[in-house]
């Protein structure tokens, strides 16, 4: 069989070193690595098996992206029988992430769990007695993939591309409720009421693709609680971390009333910084709800940042706060380490055995480097190496709605060229399919039935 | 004394079908003009091609079937364009591909008509009889058994048996078993399919009262005529220039809905009696008053059940209600206040055959040699049953022959489209044809049908060589025209643009071709006759595949494009006699439903609900595996 579509993939676990294997399969593959691969020394005839040094680039932004060590494999001598490329890259998550987007952008696709070796199979390289393995990995791979779908799945971010597919089944409905039943009594689809449906549909996705993209909803963020009494300067690490100025930082106790939360990525790994109001007892009101809503996060906090005052003695506060997260995944930040240390570690250290503890200064910006590594280690360390499949799933659904919005803006050129329904109503249709695949449903019968559920038919 | 059934032979065919009405009745045809010696059955011979539903043919997907019916040699469009006295385009203000026709028939007509060719088609013989068991022997069908004992040996049986499986009258408190239209049932021909080990399911349809024309004030109700210019069905039929008659809309009110509401404890199928499952586009009027219970009024149409009658057809207010309800409740209704009911409305339940028992040719799997078309695989119309008798006549005989059998992809009929949903996807009411259920709906036009589908129908050979040829010629006219539109350059002269700003239209500052020109939404070929001095003298329908191939050009390349994507994983055979409980490492809901529904093909295998993508894959490697293993 032969297949002419080019799958790419990431097919080193994510997380575990620097080092990580951008690899592509089908016709294309030596194409699309052409134009995104820069080599260190002009190549005149590639060879097969052969490592050659170079940069990616984008070629729009025309920014390098990493250095790397590029392979060509040609047919037929490889895994999967068909031209092959693996792109060994060092730069951490984030640039093996933007790679693969970069691959899927210039004419390959995300792979299919297992689909290489499914491949090397149906291209005759794995021998008959194998199948069965290569089954257990299709299957092994499918299931994972799904748990990570439907993780990433909950919450807000399936809950908007839930109400998007809805917004435009109405629209569909109506249209097609219009082309199958004329002779009711169905008023027209207004194509005023298409375009601003479908328009509204468009900044939804427009929306999702961006917040993709910053990370901000990205599931699988590692939630991460700052905690520590009042005025140890919370607000200044969380605003050193994100280099921005969210959090009202001042010296009164209590000014952060509201949790805050804001995310980071560290070498590809999404966080969930949650900053807390000063965990105290307290007997202002609105401070107080604070104080009870960071309890109840510290609870489903995966990961907590304990901060401290390196300027001020352990207070009776400190030590109830340490009592309260000693049994957390904690790393201790010492701040204000610029000014003179008054703080006794060693005792930390017996309240807390075992935890790592980090000299920073917020203010300063000192120590937030090697507080960023720390982070980085410990989820490493602690969590395991995450899962490829995470990111392919984030990769997918930001492919499918990209695809979804060409197709809506399609729907819209084809709405002011004046074109019938039923050609606007295919572009709305590819749309609705596209952001199906995200949620894993697509089914034609919920058009049918959504005309059934909002028209009284029967001529 | 002890009365013995005595079976005699009655005669040797080659096809025997069950059945005349519209599955019927093509089948027959078909197989006939194939040359085999077929016999067709009806309870009644006055029944045959019988209309008791709704006197209209065609509609958005119905009429695009009879258009595709016709170009592959049946014989609905012929008939309703002999017998129609209304006709109607609909969807005229949306695009091509989901215009249709739409006929009121003079029901009567329709059916002598069929009857008549029926009767002077050779190779067939028309028998009023019951069939009450079909015979089978080694997973072979061998022939049918009549309530008269004959046994009428056959290679192949097709049933189209419409709602008169165990059919059951409902009106109001009163049932009895009775099929359409005060017609017998066939009572006995399911205890027979049970005995073969078939599977069957019980539905339910409806029918509404019918008034006597001289009981209706029309002067209340708006006229609804039929087109002054007469596109026909058939692509055989020549101008038509007909007397039409008009159809009358109206519409229920509070006072009906109140009737309704006052009396749902006596509506059957709100009190339980009912227990078929009804179609959802069909409903009866108790149905739309309660589930819309917001909507004051419903339209009703008054229409004519023929010329020679003056029996009016009310359609929309279909029911179950008892018949002093069905009064009071149609006498609410302005223009039908005086109305007489000459029929009641009625529900029929009646049995069908679960459709994932049948394969794409309409054949079983179960026994070799036989098919079956219509209302008894679960579809609602007389289209849909039309279709699928044509394609089961073709399949029996080709079968007969030995050949290659005729299997409609979804992207290239509607037939397809419908054979494959219900075999596939299985049914949960009666299945109607929708436009919107077609994937490829640009492609599969009304207006296209006979370029999609005279070139089958003439391989399958019930198509004459000069349609065919006929047909050819059209295709290749389209195609030079298209041609000679891309080849002429329009330059940016002064006096062009002049002439294109007057039809509003932009200017142009490179040459354009006129296929280009044409593109443009406020440009049609008419329109730029000033710009192509050299134009042929064209047919109109030639003229019309131009503009449109030319205006969704981009549309019908995509699609045309998915089109080839889907026919690679078409094109993939699953082996008949696969095993899938050697097929390792399928999940078991996915091998429960592969084994129910035996795909013929990997794509059909991925329609079905319950399997994924990755039982897919699996099932490509057991097929590479299967495949090695044969090649060794």
């Amino acid at each position: 069989m032969k297949n002419n579509e080019t799958i790419v993939a990431i097919s080193t676990p994510l997380g575990e070193g620097g080092i990580g294997i951008v690899r592509m399969s089908g016709d294309k593959s030596f194409e699309i690595t052409k134009k995104i691969f820069v080599p260190a020394k002009e190549i005149k005839d590639i060879k097969s098996r052969h490592l050659y040094l170079g940069h990616i680039i984008d070629p729009e932004k025309g920014y390098k992206i990493d250095e790397v060590l590029t392979a060509f494999f040609k047919s037929p001598h490889t895994y999967t029988r068909e031209d092959m490329v693996e792109i060994n890259c060092h730069g951490g998550v984030a640039a093996q992430k933007k790679i693969l987007e970069l691959v899927v952008k210039y004419g390959a696709r995300i792979a299919e769990p297992g689909e290489f070796t499914k491949r090397a199979f149906l291209n005759g390289r794995i021998d008959l007695s194998q199948a069965e393995a290569v089954i257990d990995i299709i299957r092994s791979k499918t299931e994972r993939a799904l748990i990570q779908a439907n993780r990433q799945l909950e919450g807000e971010f399936a809950q908007r591309v839930k109400e998007a597919r809805s917004d435009l089944i109405q629209i569909m409905a109506h249209i097609e409720a219009n082309i199958d039943f004329p002779e009711e009594d169905i008023p027209e689809a207004d194509p005023v009421q298409i375009r601003n449906e479908i328009q509204k549909t468009k900044t939804r996705i427009e929306q999702m693709i961006k917040n993709l993209e910053t990370g901000k909803m990205l599931r699988e963020g590692l939630s991460t609680l700052i905690v520590g009494r009042t005025n140890v300067g919370k607000s200044s690490l969380l605003n050193a971390l994100l280099k921005e100025e969210r959090a009202i930082v001042t010296d009164i106790p209590g000014t952060t009333r509201d949790i805050i939360e804001e995310y980071i990525n560290i070498n590809g790994i999404p966080i969930k910084l949650i900053d807390t109001a000063g965990i105290r007892e307290t007997t202002d009101e609105v401070e107080k709800i604070g104080v009870e809503r960071a309890k109840k996060y510290l609870k489903d906090a995966e990961m907590v940042l304990l901060v401290m005052d390196a300027s001020m003695e352990i207070t009776e506060e400190d030590r109830k706060i340490m009592d309260m997260v000693k049994n957390k995944f904690t790393i201790i930040v010492v701040n204000k380490s610029d000014i003179p240390s008054k703080i006794d570690e060693e005792e930390i250290k017996k309240i807390m055995p075992g935890k790592k503890i980090i000299r920073i200064s917020a203010l300063r910006e000192q120590g937030i480097d090697e507080l960023m590594k720390e982070i980085y280690d410990s989820i490493i360390e602690n969590l395991g190496p995450i899962d490829e499949n995470a990111i392919l799933a984030s990769q997918r659904q930001k492919k499918a709605l990209e695809d979804a919005k060409i197709c809506i803006d399609r729907a819209l050129k084809a709405l002011s060229e004046k074109m019938p329904v039923e050609i606007i109503v295919i572009d709305i249709r590819e749309a609705w399919e596209k952001l199906g695949e995200i949620t894993g449903d697509t089914v034609s019968e919920d058009i049918i039935n959504a005309i059934f559920e909002n028209f009284c038919i029967g001529k | 004394m002890k009365v013995i059934f005595m079976e005699y032979t009655a005669g040797y065919y080659d096809v025997a079908v069950v059945g005349a009405g519209h599955a019927g009745c093509e089948a027959a045809l078909a197989s006939a003009r194939l040359g085999m010696k077929t016999v067709v059955f009806a309870i009644n011979l006055d029944s045959i091609a019988l209309m008791p539903c709704n006197p209209s043919i065609g509609g958005p997907a119905k009429g695009h079937l009879v258009r595709e019916i016709d170009a592959l040699g049946g014989q609905m469009g012929i008939n309703i364009d002999k017998t129609f006295i209304q006709m109607r385009m609909l969807n005229t203000g949306k695009g091509p591909a989901v215009r249709a026709l739409r006929a009121q028939a003079d029901k009567k007509a329709y059916q002598f008509s069929m009857k008549y060719t029926l009767e002077k088609q050779n190779n067939l013989d028309v028998v009023q009889e019951e069939v009450v068991k079909i015979l089978e022997s080694g997973g072979k069908v061998k022939g049918v058994v009549t309530r008269t004992g004959g046994v009428f040996y056959s290679k192949a049986v097709i049933l189209t048996t419409g709602v008169y499986l165990r059919g059951k009258i409902i009106i109001g408190d009163v049932n009895y078993n009775g099929g359409p239209n005060g017609l017998f049932p066939a009572n006995k021909l399911s205890e027979s399919l049970l005995e073969l080990g078939f599977e069957l399911g019980r539905f339910k349809t409806g029918t509404p009262p019918r008034v006597h024309k001289n009981s209706i004030d029309f002067s209340k109700m708006i006229e609804q005529p039929g087109d002054k210019i007469i596109i026909p069905f058939s692509y055989t039929s020549r101008k038509i220039e007909r007397e039409q008659v008009s159809c009358w809309l109206t519409y229920s009110n509070k006072k009906t809905h109140e009737i309704i509401m006052e009396n749902l404890h006596r509506a059957p199928l709100y009190t339980g009696q009912i227990q078929g499952v009804g179609p959802r586009y069909c409903p009866s009027i108790e149905v739309k008053v309660v589930n819309f219970r917001e909507k004051e009024s419903h339209q009703v149409f008054v229409e004519p059940e023929g010329i020679n009658t003056n029996e009016m057809y009310i359609q929309g207010m279909s029911t179950s209600l008892p018949a002093d309800v069905q009064i009071k409740m149609i006498r609410t209704i302005p223009g039908l206040e005086n109305a007489k009911i000459m029929r009641y409305g009625y529900a029929i339940e009646y049995d069908y055959v679960i459709p994932t028992q049948l394969s794409l040719t309409l054949e079983t799997r179960k026994i070799k040699g036989l098919f079956m078309a219509g209302q008894i695989n679960g579809t609602s119309g007389y289209e849909e049953a039309a279709a699928q008798g044509l394609v089961a006549g073709i399949n029996a005989a080709l079968s007969i022959k030995g050949k290659d059998p005729l299997i409609l992809k979804r992207s290239d009929a509607y037939i397809g489209v419908l054979i494959d949903d219900i075999i596939t996807k299985g049914i949960e009411e009666p299945y109607r044809m929708l436009t919107s259920r077609a994937e490829y709906r640009l492609l599969l036009r009304h207006d296209n049908a006979d370029l999609r589908l005279t070139e089958i129908g003439h391989k399958v050979g019930l198509i004459d060589d000069e349609r065919y040829k006929k047909t050819i010629k059209k295709r290749n006219m389209i195609q030079e025209e298209i041609e000679r539109l891309k080849s002429i350059k329009i330059t940016p002269t002064e006096e062009n643009n002049k002439i294109l700003e007057e039809m509003g239209s932009a200017k142009i500052n490179t040459p354009f071709t006129l296929e280009e020109l044409i593109k443009r939404p406020e440009l049609d070929y008419e329109k730029i006759k000033v710009f192509d001095k050299m134009r042929p003298d064209l047919p109109k329908e030639v003229i019309e595949q131009v503009e449109i191939m030319i205006s969704y050009s981009g549309y019908i390349k995509r699609q045309i494009a998915q089109v080839e994507s889907f026919k690679k994983m078409e094109n993939k055979k699953i082996p008949k006699d696969i095993n899938y409980d050697e097929v390792y490492g399928l999940r078991t809901e996915a091998r429960q439903r592969l084994k129910e529904v035996m795909p013929e093909s990997v794509g059909q295998a991925s329609r079905i609900s319950g399997v994924n993508p990755a039982d897919i894959s699996i099932l490509l490697i057991y097929l590479e595996q299967q495949k090695r293993i044969r090649e060794k």
